[in-house]
């Protein structure tokens, strides 16, 4: 909207300064034509969708990729950041998600790390000393220069972070997904460090989908939808509904061929399902919901919100607490008996969301990839150790017909597949066994349209032959244009559940940023 | 999308690599004063030129078949089997008691019991590093190559204080019963009149090497096992997505890479020595790595690949023999390069190719 | 002086052919070796078409050629044949200690004649390869392997273990005087055996300290090792150290040296290697018994040499590097012992006749 126009106050350059950067890899448009000005002073909030091209932009800044055109001006100077260490001598710092820190060091060690200025630690390390003791006084960053990393907590870890830009002397500071790991307190903790930094003249870009977080802290911020920047705003003039409307936006509408469902017995049900991952944090809230026999339950949200933990669960790849009921039978969560291989024989076809990490085998064949998962089904021995090739590439090739996988060829690898297809595949293999339940995540993620449509009316279809489905989406399109109900979901639990008649995205995007009973 | 095609990392990628290590050794050679070409010559002669070198030349690479097998076995699980050494130790154990435990009627019961023994010693062998992996996640490249030095003391152990004869001094179990003789190469083809130089040990063991290729493809290529182990083995979150377990197949993975390994004993202890020597390994369980990274992991890779470190070993130690110059220690520096580049610097040639190719590519759209 | 007489003799002759250093030694090699390449490469040929070359061949142990002491006294002994005869001969160092059939299947396919191998651990090898060889003609040192076309040459370490092991005790102060051998075998408890009756025989109340490298052949190749025992042997107050342990005995004179003790080599003459730190060094002629089968060609008889102090097939070593260690009287009373033992009057117990030693 109004680009160039937030430099504050007036007249001073740009702390930093984005002219018209894109960035593609093949045929994926990252980053398209941005443009972004932000004025020394201000903390800058950047939010969008996971593969919005955040993550991009901010790459290009700090020299992990280069732009494949556009500019960058750091203090009105243009610069060429084609690698890291010429991003920090452009005063650029960096807190990356996961933190880059050994641990089996020091604070100091870690701090002094890969800026030792000579061979000699000592002199670093004096200088490190007398800074930190400087900086923790300055803006709240009190750690112990002598504690091992890993001893420290996450939020003092993250602190290290900041102070490893600091001492770098960056005057431009990024921070992605800062208070993922954080608790609250922590992150109190963080803005007030950040607002400190700030009043101190540091530029700090801060990427997030946590939209409340924008709100407290930032004073300017971008919106990011499919690699182009397509707000710029004045915090102080947006709310979070305005924001969640942006980042969700509306894409061409798909209309697909939908009766009216007509719901039979319950298939799925959850009670009180609860996700630990292995950091011990808690991914999933005593979740419960029920899907019945044709129709279809959409989990809408952003991403990151336990939709990926919650199709785990049910589809066995995670151990879980609390319930889970297949056609009133009560199933195991954990331990021998609960894995994938089980809960395909209770009759559960599993889309994954990430189909190159878990649904395919991307060095494998088509006809390969047809069968995983079933390869030990009875049509596909032969004799009890070896593999029916013939009956599987026969097979493989039918299903591949009536999906209308392109090429039709069983013995291409899957990788060489395009997206569309590769998923085509997936479909292919879980939609035609029959099953009673079938759980699927962004179903038409990194799809091109025509085939979007067609997954769409297999998914339908499958409803209408009476299978139960449950649809995981972050595109909020894709939700409304298939489920007969949809659930919200936000940090783990469902915050929400409406008909899909009585609702619109509007009222979803308020849930989808948090916001619990809004204008119903 | 693959970067090169595959013709060209099948067979240019390796070619190259070795002429690399050859040009190398060239200079090696060259360095200590002697003619490269030369050199050359006498390998290829010392080992391909007459029935005796092709008598050695496939006895090693029968070593290097079924150790290459093991490594590849193993690496379609993504398991880095560094152990083929030990484990083939323990392989040559456990044909050693097998043989001399019966006075043996005939070679055709002791040759099957041997094979066993030798490959449930192999496999014992490797059991315990994939336990630990699969259920500790100790990582296997450290623990297999832990287990080739307790493998290595283990066996002079036995051999020092308990397997050797009273009041003999070298370290050597007794010399197995003639009934546990395995037929060789020259009365083989006795058997149907072709003559052959009855020096070398090349025996029986090698048509099992060739069986042990074709069984190894089955494996793979076949069967559910083996459809299942490549599966985890490019993908562990999509195998586990299709409800493989991880503990299983890097368990058996393992347990045939060891028994393969161990199944090279044979040709060594049952095939040549015919007794339990301090050293029958031969260090064939490394050369098995870089017969397995030539080979790509595909049994007639490994056949070649083992083909050719059998020319390698044959003439190299013909080279021995016949330049005096080029003494014992320069045949393993030679050695070593070949191994270096067609296993560790595979990369190193790769990238130059595939970099070419793109470059070709480009110029062609 | 009839003993040190031929050894005076073999070391004037044999100093050009010991290397004072290892890197003068292999750069000399080097250059003797180019007027080889023609052979090499007529050799090759040669064996391609079957021809067979009468050359007598050279298998070294494990220990390698230039291990100062046991192989490459056998290396001595194949080049004053080549000097002496102008006739060339194979030669080559095992690899492994799974190669020895090859070795010796390769000289014999190749039709050299006589083969001759140093090291006992041939033994077995030998036995097997031998019968399918039967008109060429094996040489093995160290060993008896009984079989029609084998020459066994064995030595009485133990005589001449006796006569260094009476030096050691009369010389020695503290009346604690050290052995170190290689690997643990029978052979080279002999070794010790006679060394202790002869320590026993100068001095009743000295003390032995004995100590084997290991039980593998990697023992006989192992200075380190052989370093360590002798510091710990020096430690406990030894102040003689004899070594039979081949190419790790290198360490054990070389801490001996270090130690300000005296040490004392074994099969070579070892007196060179630290001047005036080696006592003596109790010699056994592989040398001569390796130039003697060379010599003899293929017309070697089979059957078992017994070489002893009689046959000046062991002895000890007394040149200039250590004539001031060794006083004139001494050397009488050792020449004595030696007319002794050759005369029937001393016996010296083998070990390896009834596997134990009588004194310790």
């Amino acid at each position: 909207m109004e680009n160039a126009a937030l430099a504050r106050p007036s007249g001073v350059a740009p702390a930093i300064e984005l002219r018209g950067i894109c960035k593609s890899f093949g045929p994926v448009r990252a980053n398209h034509d941005i443009s972004l000005s932000i004025a020394p002073g201000t903390v800058h909030g950047i939010v969008g969708e996971n593969g919005a091209g955040k993550s991009t932009l901010m790459s290009i800044l700090y020299g992990f990729y280069r732009a494949d055109a556009g500019e960058i001006r750091i203090h009105g100077q243009r610069t060429a950041i084609p690698n890291s260490q010429a991003a920090i001598r452009a005063g650029i710092g960096m807190v990356h998600q996961h933190f880059m820190l050994v641990h089996n060091f020091t604070v100091l060690e870690n701090v002094v790390l890969g800026a030792e200025d000579g061979p000699l630690l000592a002199p670093a390390l004096a200088n490190a000393r007398s800074l930190l003791t400087r900086l923790s006084e300055e803006y709240e960053l009190s750690v112990d220069p002598d504690a091992i990393i890993e001893n420290l907590s996450v939020g003092h870890q993250q602190r290290v972070e900041i102070l490893k830009a600091l001492f770098r002397q960056a005057d431009i500071l990024i921070l992605d997904e800062p208070t993922g790991v954080l608790t609250p307190a922590e992150a109190k903790h963080l803005f007030r460090i950040l607002r400190n930094l700030r009043d101190e003249g540091k530029c700090i870009i801060l990427i997030t989908h946590k939209l409340q977080e924008i709100l407290q802290v930032t004073d300017t911020v971008s919106v990011m939808r499919q690699g182009e920047m397509t707000a710029t705003v004045k915090t102080k003039d947006t709310s979070a509904d305005k924001l969640a409307q942006m980042m969700v936006g509306r894409k061409v509408l798909l209309r697909v061929d939908k009766t009216q469902s007509n719901p039979g017995d319950i298939v799925l049900e959850t009670r009180k399902l609860c996700v630990i991952d292995a950091h011990d944090v808690p991914r999933l809230k005593n979740v419960s919901l029920s899907v019945r026999r044709g129709e279809i339950l959409g989990i809408a949200g952003v991403a990151g919100n336990g939709q990926t933990e919650l199709l785990a669960a049910i589809g066995g790849m995670t151990p879980a607490s609390g319930e889970i009921h297949i056609k009133g039978q009560k199933i195991r969560l954990s331990g021998s008996g609960a894995d994938p291989r089980v809960r395909r024989q209770l009759g559960i076809a599993h889309v994954p969301e990430d189909r190159h990490r878990h649904a395919l085998v991307m060095e494998f064949h088509a006809w390969e990839n047809m069968v995983l998962g079933y390869h030990n089904h009875r049509s596909f021995r032969r004799g009890s150790w070896f593999m029916n090739t013939f009956v599987i590439r026969t097979d493989s090739m039918e299903r591949m017909r009536s999906f209308d996988v392109r090429p039709l060829l069983p013995e291409t690898i899957a990788r060489s597949f395009s997206g569309g297809n590769q998923q085509k595949i997936v479909l292919a293999r879980e939609f035609s066994r029959s099953p009673d339940l079938l759980i699927v995540g962004q179903p038409t993620r990194g799809v091109d349209i025509g085939a979007i449509e067609f997954i769409h009316q297999r998914i339908v279809d499958l409803r209408d032959a009476g299978v139960a489905v449950l649809l995981v989406s972050v595109e909020l399109d894709e939700i409304l244009s298939l489920a007969d109900r949809v659930a919200v979901m936000f940090d783990g639990s469902i915050i929400g559940e409406r008909d899909i008649k009585d609702t619109d995205e509007n009222e979803l995007g308020l849930l989808m940023a948090g916001i619990a009973g809004g204008p119903a | 999308m693959t970067a090169i095609p595959r013709w060209a990392d099948v067979i240019l990628v390796p070619l190259l690599s070795l002429l690399l290590a050859f040009l190398l050794s060239g200079l090696v050679v060259l360095w200590i004063g002697e003619n490269p070409l030369t050199a050359l010559f006498i390998i290829v002669k010392g080992s391909v030129g007459s029935p005796y070198g092709w008598g050695y030349t496939l006895y090693y690479t029968t070593n290097f078949v079924f150790t290459g097998l093991a490594v590849a076995v193993a690496f379609h699980a993504k398991m880095f089997n560094i152990g083929g050494e030990g484990q083939a130790t323990l392989g040559g154990l456990g044909a050693a008691l097998v043989c001399l435990a019966v006075e043996w009627p005939h070679w055709l019961l002791a040759f099957p019991a041997a094979v066993i023994a030798a490959a449930l010693f192999g496999a014992a062998w490797a059991a315990v590093p994939a336990y630990l992996q699969a259920r500790r996640g100790s990582h296997i490249v450290i623990t297999t190559i832990m287990f080739n030095f307790i493998a290595f003391a283990l066996l002079v152990y036995l051999l020092v204080h308990v397997m050797k004869p009273p009041g003999q001094m070298a370290p050597e179990s007794r010399p197995f019963p003639p009934g546990a003789h395995l037929p060789t190469a020259h009365e083989m083809l006795a058997w149907i009149g072709i003559p052959f130089s009855k020096s070398p040990p090349l025996n029986v063991s090698f048509l099992l090497a060739l069986v042990a290729c074709v069984l190894v493809w089955l494996l793979i290529w076949r069967t559910r096992l083996g459809y299942e182990i490549r599966a985890f083995g490019h993908s562990e979150t999509a195998a586990v997505y299709a409800g493989i377990s991880p503990v299983r197949i890097i368990m058996l993975s393992m347990l045939i890479s060891g028994g393969l390994a161990g199944l090279m004993a044979v040709n060594t202890v049952a095939g040549e020595a015919e007794r339990l020597l301090i050293d029958s390994v031969q260090g064939a369980g490394f050369v098995g790595i870089a017969v397995a990274l030539m080979g790509r992991s595909h049994p007639i890779g490994v056949l070649c690949a083992a083909f050719l470190f059998g020319i390698l070993y044959q003439g190299g130690a013909e080279l021995e023999f016949e330049m005096p110059a080029v003494n014992r220690e320069m045949i393993v520096v030679i050695q070593a390069l070949v191994i270096l580049f067609a296993g560790a610097l595979d990369n190193m040639v790769r990238l130059p190719v595939e970099r070419l190719f793109a470059m070709v590519r480009r110029e062609a759209s | 002086m009839a003993t040190v007489g031929p050894h005076l003799h073999f070391i004037k002759q044999g100093a050009r052919l010991t290397p004072r250093s290892k890197h003068e030694g292999t750069g000399r090699e080097l250059t003797m070796k180019t007027p080889q390449i023609l052979t090499a490469i007529l050799a090759t040929a040669g064996f391609i078409s079957g021809a067979a070359f009468a050359e007598p061949a050279l298998i070294y142990d494990m220990g390698g050629k230039f291990d100062k002491s046991f192989n490459e006294s056998a290396y001595t002994g194949a080049e004053r044949f080549k000097a002496a005869t102008g006739s060339g001969y194979r030669e080559i160092e095992l690899q492994s200690q799974a190669q020895r059939e090859q070795a010796i299947r390769r000289f014999a396919e190749a039709g050299n004649n006589p083969v001759v191998m140093t090291g006992f651990a041939f033994g077995s090898a030998l036995a097997k390869v031998a019968p399918e060889f039967p008109d060429t003609k094996f040489v093995i040192i160290d060993m008896v392997v009984d079989e029609p076309n084998v020459q066994s040459i064995v030595f009485k370490e133990h005589e001449g273990s006796f006569l260094v092991g009476y030096l050691a005790a009369e010389t020695s102060e503290s009346d604690v005087i050290g052995f170190v051998g290689g690997m643990d075998i029978p052979l080279i408890r002999r070794f010790a055996c006679g060394y202790v009756q002869g320590a026993k025989a100068a001095n009743p109340d000295v003390q032995v300290i004995q100590n084997m490298t290991g039980n593998e052949p990697t023992a006989w190749n192992d200075p380190v090792k052989g370093s360590e025992l002798t510091k710990a042997q020096v430690a406990a107050g030894a102040d003689v150290v004899y070594h039979a342990a081949g190419g790790t005995g290198v360490g054990v004179l070389q801490a001996a040296a270090d130690a300000g003790i005296l040490g004392i080599g074994v099969d070579a003459n070892q007196n060179h290697l630290h001047p005036g730190a080696v006592l003596t060094s109790m010699i056994k002629r592989v040398d001569v018994a390796v130039e003697e089968a060379f010599t003899q060609g293929s017309n070697i008889e089979p059957g078992i040499t017994v070489l002893g102090l009689a046959q000046d097939g062991v002895g000890y070593a007394l040149d200039e590097n250590n004539q001031s260690l060794i006083s004139d009287d001494m050397q009488a009373t050792i020449e004595n012992l030696r007319e002794q033992i050759i005369g029937g009057d001393i016996r010296v117990h083998d070990y390896v006749s009834d596997g134990s030693c009588p004194v310790s």
